[in-house]
């Protein structure tokens, strides 16, 4: 498995709050939810971002509500993986359970600038950095969470 | 090496006699609990499995409380997809506008969580029932849909940080300003992945409401759940509401923590949270004057009996500031009946506070006393982050009910000691 797109970085605890704002909760398709990505910390983003692109955050990213509204959000605005120095718990267990790629590299996510155009191997967990030519050893999933994640998700997952 | 207490029950719940932090594990759960927000994203994904039978129609809570009574039409219709599923698969306990509370009250005080049991909530503040010696953590909706079906859920087995409280807490210390210190100690992500397990001789002065408040915050320092050991305040709690049976578990002499922080009860002084994070608190006294337009008291932290009593015990005889709007929800309707036995919404209503139906509300920014740019509210809830109760350029600062009530009547942020309490 593998992506490849261009950066959009945040800082530390981006919270499901500014994810996904609660006055939106009342839906629950992706789509709809995509259309307010990150819309209280970056009224741009949604414009701007095109399929394949990543996520940079720092510290924490994801903390917060349980809502799986926030990863599902951020996958259907076209999303194709996030990274950051680590992750809240529910937000990892979420986006695992969806099939939206997470990974934790502290490197990668001080390194990486905004605007930056990276490619990343699940498998190994190598993540590089096409603008800037360098390369950063991420976490590579466990076999169990690779296969949760290339299922499409837990769902289908239990479906076999 | 031995096992920490939210290990020994996870290792009981998936079959082994030993695990160690970091393992994964599959575990049997014993309450499968969903809202009605993240209950509708569940049920769509349960929809797409082969297997759509419930594992078990004792073992699922459906609880309607953060838009009800329905505030539109979208959520109304999501309360009407959680009602016809759970009339469709018999769910014993659903619980709708009537009988409802805020979810994380209602569970314990309807005996649905007992020491030693497994539970997983889509919601993040299901850590709330490690104060009754359970391990309980917030997951996602594809997670209770998978719960739901087969009553079984992965867990990555965490490792712990120890907490050993010591001392008596003075008069207006309670379990908010002890986790809001907590919190202030190791911050948002201090416990990130981890559980937080309190100990100690100070537990003994801690009621059951401030143990519930202190689990509840756990997952705002980052952690996986709270757990505090049973001892005889927790039986009692659970004789008084619970049927089922359950299983006391402790800690091994030789488990092993991450860290461990002794915190003097007897030192702290009531404590609020600053925008925009749980950990940016500071003590009462320590800052200057903070003018705030609204005061909430409720929520799944601080809207139990023994908060709104505080609460009442200071607003009685006295009334809100000119410009500040008081909003107390007691968090459940057996609550909100005792309050109104106890003449409590009495004192509220003659202080020129408003008493809602139970609901989260204003907890989430879904209704019922949202802010206005530039607003100020002081909130017994448990986040503030940016835009959590209104307008992003709103500001929620975290406190206790006493510290809520005296700053709802001197119209900034002040402890009841102000007041000659
Ligand atoms: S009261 Fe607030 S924190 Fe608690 S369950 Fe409701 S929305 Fe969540």
């Amino acid at each position: 498995m593998q992506a490849k797109g261009r950066v959009f970085k945040y800082g530390d605890n981006i919270d499901t709050d500014v994810i996904i704002p609660a006055r939106y909760l009342n839906a629950t398709e992706g789509t709809e939810l995509a259309k307010h990505c990150m819309e209280d910390i970056d009224k741009e983003f949604i414009h701007k971002v095109k399929k394949g692109d990543i996520i940079v955050g720092q510290k924490n990213f994801g903390c917060g509500s349980s809502r799986e509204h926030a990863p599902l959000a951020i996958k259907c605005a076209g999303v194709s993986c996030v990274i950051a120095e680590t992750f809240a718990r529910i937000f990892y267990r979420n986006a695992i359970n969806i099939g939206m790629p997470i990974i934790e590299c502290p490197e990668a996510a001080r390194s990486i600038e905004d605007g930056d155009e990276v490619e990343i191997d699940f498998d190994s967990g190598m993540i590089h950095n096409v603008t800037k030519n360098e390369s950063y050893k991420g976490q590579a999933f466990p076999p169990f969470m690779q296969k949760i994640i290339s299922a499409g998700g837990l769902i289908h997952y239990i479906n076999g | 090496m031995g096992m920490t207490m939210t290990q020994k029950i996870l290792a009981a719940h998936a079959g082994f006699d030993k695990v160690e932090a970091g393992q994964l594990i599959e575990a049997n759960l014993d309450m499968v609990l969903g809202n009605d927000i993240t209950s509708p994203v569940a049920i769509n994904e349960m929809k797409k499995m082969k297997n759509q039978t419930v594992f078990d129609k004792e073992k699922i809570a459906l609880v309607m409380d953060h838009f009800i009574p329905n505030k539109d039409i979208k959520s109304a219709e999501n309360c009407k997809c959680c009602r016809d599923f759970a009339r469709e698969h018999e769910i014993v306990n659903y619980f709708d506008v009537g009988e409802m509370g805020i979810e994380h009250a209602l569970l314990p005080e309807k005996g649905l969580v007992v020491a030693g049991d497994v539970v997983i909530g889509a919601d993040s503040h299901t850590c709330t029932y490690g104060a009754l010696g359970a391990f309980s953590t917030g997951g996602g909706s594809t997670d209770m849909a998978a719960a739901m079906a087969t009553g079984k859920i992965w867990f990555k087995v965490p490792s712990a940080l120890k907490f050993v409280l010591t001392g008596k807490p003075s008069k207006w210390v309670s379990g908010k300003d002890i986790i809001l210190h907590i919190i202030g100690l190791i911050g948002v992500d201090g416990a990130l992945y981890r559980s937080m397990e309190f100990v100690g001789d100070g537990i003994r002065h801690l009621s059951m409401d401030d143990r519930f408040t202190i689990c509840n915050m756990a997952i705002e320092a980052g952690g996986k759940n709270g757990i505090f050991p049973v001892d005889e305040k927790a039986i009692a709690y659970m004789k008084e509401h619970a049927d089922k049976p359950y299983q006391v578990y402790e800690a091994d002499a030789d488990a092993e923590y991450d860290a461990e922080y002794t915190i003097d009860l007897s030192t702290l002084k009531p404590t609020v949270a600053f925008p925009h994070l749980p950990e940016n608190t500071k003590e009462v006294g320590s800052f200057g004057e903070v003018k705030i337009d609204q005061v909430v008291i409720g929520s799944c932290t601080n809207g139990r009996i023994q908060d709104i009593r505080q609460a009442a015990e200071i607003m009685k005889g006295r009334k809100v500031a000119k410009d500040v709007r008081c909003i107390v929800i007691p968090a459940t309707q057996a609550i909100y009946l005792q309050a109104m036995r106890e003449g409590l919404l009495e004192i509220f209503i003659e202080a020129g506070a408003v008493v809602s139906t139970p609901t989260c509300g204003p907890c989430l920014g879904g209704y019922m006393g949202i802010l206005a740019a530039g607003e100020r509210c002081v909130s017994t809830t448990n986040r503030n982050f940016v835009g959590r109760m209104g307008h992003v350029d709103s500001e929620v600062y975290l406190a206790s009910p006493a510290v809520a009530a005296a700053s709802a009547v001197t119209g900034m942020i002040s402890c009841p000691c102000e007041l000659g309490l």
